[in-house]
């Protein structure tokens, strides 16, 4: 047997690109593919201080869905969601992108309320949503306990029947492999360890490969974005915080759709292998640690089981963590910083992993113009002065 | 799960406690002439470090003290705990 061919080359870094961009996760490539695409911009580095997508990338939950409550959010999740529609064609690379429908819970009358608002609210900004009753949440996941006895009783269930998940290394290998197909340089193992800035306008990036000049430096780094503003001297409104998940062993097909619980703090698929991923909310305490605590895992568990009593004799087969950066409303920061020519696409928290082709697209029209995108305008640092905040805490779904 | 040295109590199980954050948050001294980003700074941004950092806890299902310890964000050692 040969070895199959590579999806990229691993090139030592040149002495200067038209834009570096720190952080080669789903994000970070993404960028680099629509620079490309969508821009004509080609003399790019992406910058990865471990291996490609090897952090929050290789982490989430992989779960796809637009429903969020304010226009601004709608119409940036909506964004990436159709971009996602196309992408397996596009890329070439079959991404296992399964639109199977994700269920938000209601477990009491103000999730009612919420969730009723929210499909509303969706429906006027043209989201496929709908409300579905206990009796309809049971005909549609049928493993659900809907019974009233039940510790948490659903009342009700928000379904966006085109949301769903993709293969998250499937869906970073076929960037990667554009990206590099364009001539971008994916460098790995290469750690940027501070800015050269002078005039008030960034010239270069230190790393641990040495100096590496760039016209423009695009952050999109996740839970060590604090790390880096700070090295450029910037302080961003972002905390990290442990995200924890877990998969069973492999089971037969058993649960066809996505349960997520936004009360008891846990969501649910099946994989296309057969296991189940469940994710949990964040520990409290800030971390870069890439572990949390098993308290955490145990109260998701719990509320699961309660959920779901057929999983009772389930085996956890591992348990993880990632670092995400959190911000004040649960909503991303998009956009240029104080400093000429360094900008940030940060903040995603808990969601970013359904961002990355939307994300990627107006971070890369906001690098190539120098303005933003008319879709990251709103998630600009600004709106923390302003008082423009974005609250999407009700439909982030995660504790944040 | 961490062991938190709650100073009336001694070291407790780290769900006994809630999180407040980064300790040593002052309110502005001179709040009515503060800019607009200079409020954002208060009430939005806070340090967020690679490594030690002096911040909050509340024993919530103890003796519901709030106090300050030091603690690494990595390693999650704690140093620089109320004695």
């Amino acid at each position: 047997m040969t070895h199959p061919d590579f999806l990229w080359r691993d090139p030592d870094p040149r002495p200067a690109y038209d834009v570096v961009i720190v952080g080669g996760g789903g994000h970070g490539l993404a960028t680099a593919y629509y620079l490309a695409r969508d821009h004509g911009i080609t003399n790019v580095a992406v910058l990865e201080k471990g291996w490609l997508a090897g952090g929050n990338m290789a982490r989430n939950t992989t779960i796809i869905r637009s429903n969020y409550l304010w226009d601004e959010s709608a119409a940036l999740y909506e964004h990436s969601l159709r971009l996602w529609e196309g992408l397996s064609d596009e890329l070439g690379y079959d991404l296992q992108f399964s639109q199977r429908g994700v269920l938000n819970l209601a477990h009491s009358v103000a999730d009612v309320r919420e969730g009723r608002r929210r499909v509303n609210a969706n429906r006027l900004n043209g989201i496929d949503a709908e409300w579905l009753d206990a009796a309809e949440v049971k005909k549609f996941c049928p493993v659900l306990d809907v019974s009233g006895s039940a510790r948490h009783p659903v009342l009700g269930a928000t379904l966006q029947r085109r949301g769903g998940i993709a293969k998250h290394d499937h869906v970073a290998w076929a960037l990667a492999r554009r990206a590099d197909a364009y001539g971008i340089d994916l460098i790995q193992d290469c750690e940027v360890t501070g800015f050269e800035i002078t005039g008030g306008r960034v010239r270069a990036v230190r790393t641990s490969r040495g100096r590496i000049a760039a016209g423009k430096v695009a952050l999109a780094a996740a839970g060590h974005t604090s790390v880096l503003a700070g090295h450029a001297g910037l302080r961003l409104p972002l905390q990290s915080h442990p995200l924890q998940a877990l998969v069973s062993e492999l089971l037969e097909p058993v649960l066809d759709c996505v349960v997520m619980s936004n009360a008891v703090h846990v969501y649910v698929s099946q994989a296309h292998k057969g296991e189940l991923v469940m994710g949990a909310g964040i520990d409290a305490c800030n971390s870069y640690g890439q572990r949390g605590a098993f308290h955490v895992i145990e109260a998701q568990m719990a509320a699961a089981l309660e959920l779901f009593p057929i999983f009772s004799r389930v085996r956890v087969l591992r348990t993880w963590a990632g670092v995400v950066d959190v911000s004040p409303d649960a909503s991303p920061i998009i956009g240029p910083t104080p400093v000429d020519g360094l900008y940030v696409n940060a903040g995603w928290g808990t969601g970013g992993f359904k961002a990355t082709p939307g994300a990627g697209s107006v971070y890369a029209h906001t690098i190539a113009h120098g303005v933003p995108h008319p879709l990251a305008e709103p998630f600009a640092l600004e709106r923390f002065a302003t008082g423009a905040l974005i609250d999407e805490h009700g439909a982030a779904a995660v504790a944040h | 799960m961490m062991l938190i040295p709650c100073p009336h109590c001694g070291p407790r199980d780290e769900n006994e406690f809630r999180y407040g954050g980064q300790a040593g948050v002052a309110y502005p001294g001179t709040p009515a002439e503060l800019t607009d980003d200079e409020w954002a700074g208060y009430v939005f941004r806070r340090d967020n470090p690679k490594g030690w950092f002096h911040e909050r806890w509340y024993h919530v299902h103890g003796c519901r003290v709030w106090f300050t310890v030091e603690r690494h964000t990595v390693t999650h050692e704690i140093r620089d705990a109320p004695s």
